[in-house]
């Protein structure tokens, strides 16, 4: 008890990092899952801009990379972050291989959720004279909103975790502070702490999350 | 004047699988369209009416043929000019095809919006649409919160919204009770009195064509195989399809079950007598029979109003002395159109 008390600062500082690093995982890594989920919903055959060939490659590249566990993602990046310049350790690389593999992830989460809103919808956009980018953003994403937001609160919480794991290559964090003074020095109060914190963090997160779902879709 | 023209329209899409030949969903169709009229399409599943009003409103590509609209061939059209042409016709649908995340207003405002109107005047045309369709109260309501007929009228005015001269109507009525179903036409029918504006129905429904149409088209496996004006296609249909459609409404000539349960019932002969605008009407015919001594019941069919005017087939049960029968059916049958049943 005495150590927690002793490793507040050090804690709250850790904590700090932890949403410094899903809040930016998430903005880029949600960036890039939009793209990748649109792309993937538009050149669909049958959809507003069907194209095989651009279609089926970011399929491919979705299906090789999503998969793979995050801790033999993290230093299967490490050689692209260092040709890109990102030093291959810390929180800057963290912050470079959360995104990565979040926009995998949460691309097929767009596009899954794109494919709810009905045909006829975009048709009646269409049959309005509307152009195929002005159904794409005036349209098909409003229309898919309450579910997209559920899907990033949902990968929200996936980014917690990929946080904590990231721990490992020093990305800092809760994570990494639970391993540090909690695991290693095998004082289990700390790490419940620790623990508590995320499970408190994470619950604030899907709340609201929720909250502004329905909100969005009045149900 | 013609309005929209169809001309040897073909339209097939790939074959489902690699050994199949591909689908034939227009099989050459050729259609006039005059304006103002309220032109109906009617057909069965499958033959090919949502894929021949999605060509006309250009949101699929011919595979050949041509259409005009308002004089302009839409085939040979860029995707640019297409979207002017689709403003210019509005579509209502089957599921209304509403705008959920969008307010009643919202759902109407937006062809104005794609058309580049002005926000005032946008605002201004959005209430004159709510007033007309009767949902003035319903405009912040979202689509989920209304009834299908609501919805149904906050679909027709969005279509209405950039004044288009054509309305395509995919089933509009058929996802709808009857009585909502009334509601909508009538709307329709105000549409097309009030406004002006040419509406082509499509549906599977013929009572939807008798209460609305002017002219009607029968559509089987991609062609059209009966067309005419409504009131001759429903007096006197020549195509199979077209005489099953109309006996879904009109009593013809009995048969089968209806034909022996009415058999057992009356023993003596019985005729059906179609009554025409041409011919002779009732009264001459049942004044000819009872002068010959005939007893007649009416035991099937009737009359029918379409567009204003009436038809009939009147099935009778005719008793009495058999020759005399025999002569006064004789003298009716040089007059009127008589069918012998039994
Ligand atoms: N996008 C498409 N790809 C392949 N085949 C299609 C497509 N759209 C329609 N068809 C085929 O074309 C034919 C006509 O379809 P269409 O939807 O026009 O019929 P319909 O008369 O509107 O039927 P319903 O009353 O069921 O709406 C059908 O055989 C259908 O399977
Ligand atoms: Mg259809």
């Amino acid at each position: 008890m005495d150590d927690l008390i002793r490793l507040t600062p050090l804690f709250w500082e850790a904590f700090g990092q932890t949403l410094q690093l899903v809040w930016l995982s998430l903005l880029f890594g949600g960036l890039g899952g939009l793209v990748l989920g649109g792309l993937l919903y538009a050149t669909r055959p049958g959809s507003l801009y069907p194209n095989a060939f651009v279609y089926g490659l970011v399929n491919v590249i979705v299906n090789i990379f999503r998969p793979i566990p995050f801790l033999i993602f993290l230093p299967a990046v490490q050689p692209l972050a260092r040709s890109l310049g990102i030093v291959a350790i810390g929180t800057g690389f963290a912050i470079f291989a959360i995104s990565l593999a979040a926009s995998f992830a949460i691309g097929r989460l767009v596009e899954q959720n794109l494919l709810t809103v009905s045909p006829g919808v975009i048709e009646a956009s269409r049959a309005a004279g509307a152009s195929r980018l002005r159904t794409m953003f005036q349209i098909v994403i409003p229309e898919a909103l309450g579910p997209l937001i559920l899907g990033f609160t949902f990968a929200f919480v996936a980014l917690v975790d990929m946080s904590a794991v990231a721990g490992y290559i020093g990305g800092g964090g809760t994570g990494n502070f639970a391993i540090q003074y909690g695991m290693r020095q095998f004082n289990p109060v700390v790490t419940w702490a620790a623990v508590f914190v995320i499970i408190v963090l994470v619950q604030l997160v899907q709340f609201f999350g929720n909250w502004l779902a329905r909100k969005v879709m009045r149900r | 004047m013609t309005i929209v023209s169809l001309r040897d329209v073909r339209k097939s899409y790939p074959a489902p699988r690699r050994s199949a030949d591909p689908v034939a969903a227009i099989d050459g169709v050729d259609l006039d369209v005059d304006e103002g009229d309220i032109f109906g399409i009617i057909g069965y599943s499958g033959a090919g009416k949502s894929t021949l009003v999605r060509l006309i409103n250009a949101l699929e590509p011919v595979t050949s043929g041509s259409i005009t609209v308002h004089g302009t061939d839409i085939t040979t059209l860029s995707e640019k000019d297409l979207r002017g042409v689709r403003s210019g016709i509005g579509m209502i649908f089957q599921q209304f095809n509403l705008f959920n995340a969008k307010t009643v207003r919202g759902n109407i405002d937006y062809p104005l919006l794609v058309a580049g109107v002005a926000k005032a005047e946008r605002a201004t045309r959005v209430a004159e649409l709510l007033d007309f369709v009767g949902l003035s109260d319903k405009g912040d309501n979202y689509p989920d919160q209304l009834s299908g007929g609501q919805k149904q009228r906050v679909g027709i005015a969005r279509a209405l919204a950039t004044s288009p001269r054509i309305l395509l109507a995919d089933e509009a009525t058929s996802a709808l009770d009857p009585e909502t179903t009334q509601d909508v036409l009538g709307l329709l029918r105000r549409v097309n009195r009030e406004l002006g504006i040419t509406i082509i129905v499509i549906t599977h429904e013929m009572e939807v064509i008798q209460s609305l149409a002017t002219r009607v088209a029968v559509m089987e496996k991609g062609r059209v195989v009966e067309l005419g004006d409504t009131f001759d296609v429903f007096s006197e249909p020549h195509e199979r399809a077209t005489k099953r459609f109309v006996s879904t409404v009109v009593k013809g000539v009995p048969q089968g079950e209806e034909l022996e349960v009415l058999a057992a019932r009356h023993p003596g002969r019985i005729v059906t007598v179609a009554i025409r605008e041409d011919g002779i009407g009732q009264a001459e015919v049942f004044r000819t029979l009872a002068a010959a001594g005939v007893a007649v019941e009416l035991i099937y069919g009737g009359v029918h109003d379409i567009q204003g005017r009436t038809f009939g087939n009147l099935t009778l049960a005719l008793g009495g002395e058999p020759a005399a029968v025999a002569a006064a059916v004789a003298e009716l049958s040089a007059r009127v159109s008589i069918t012998e049943v039994k």
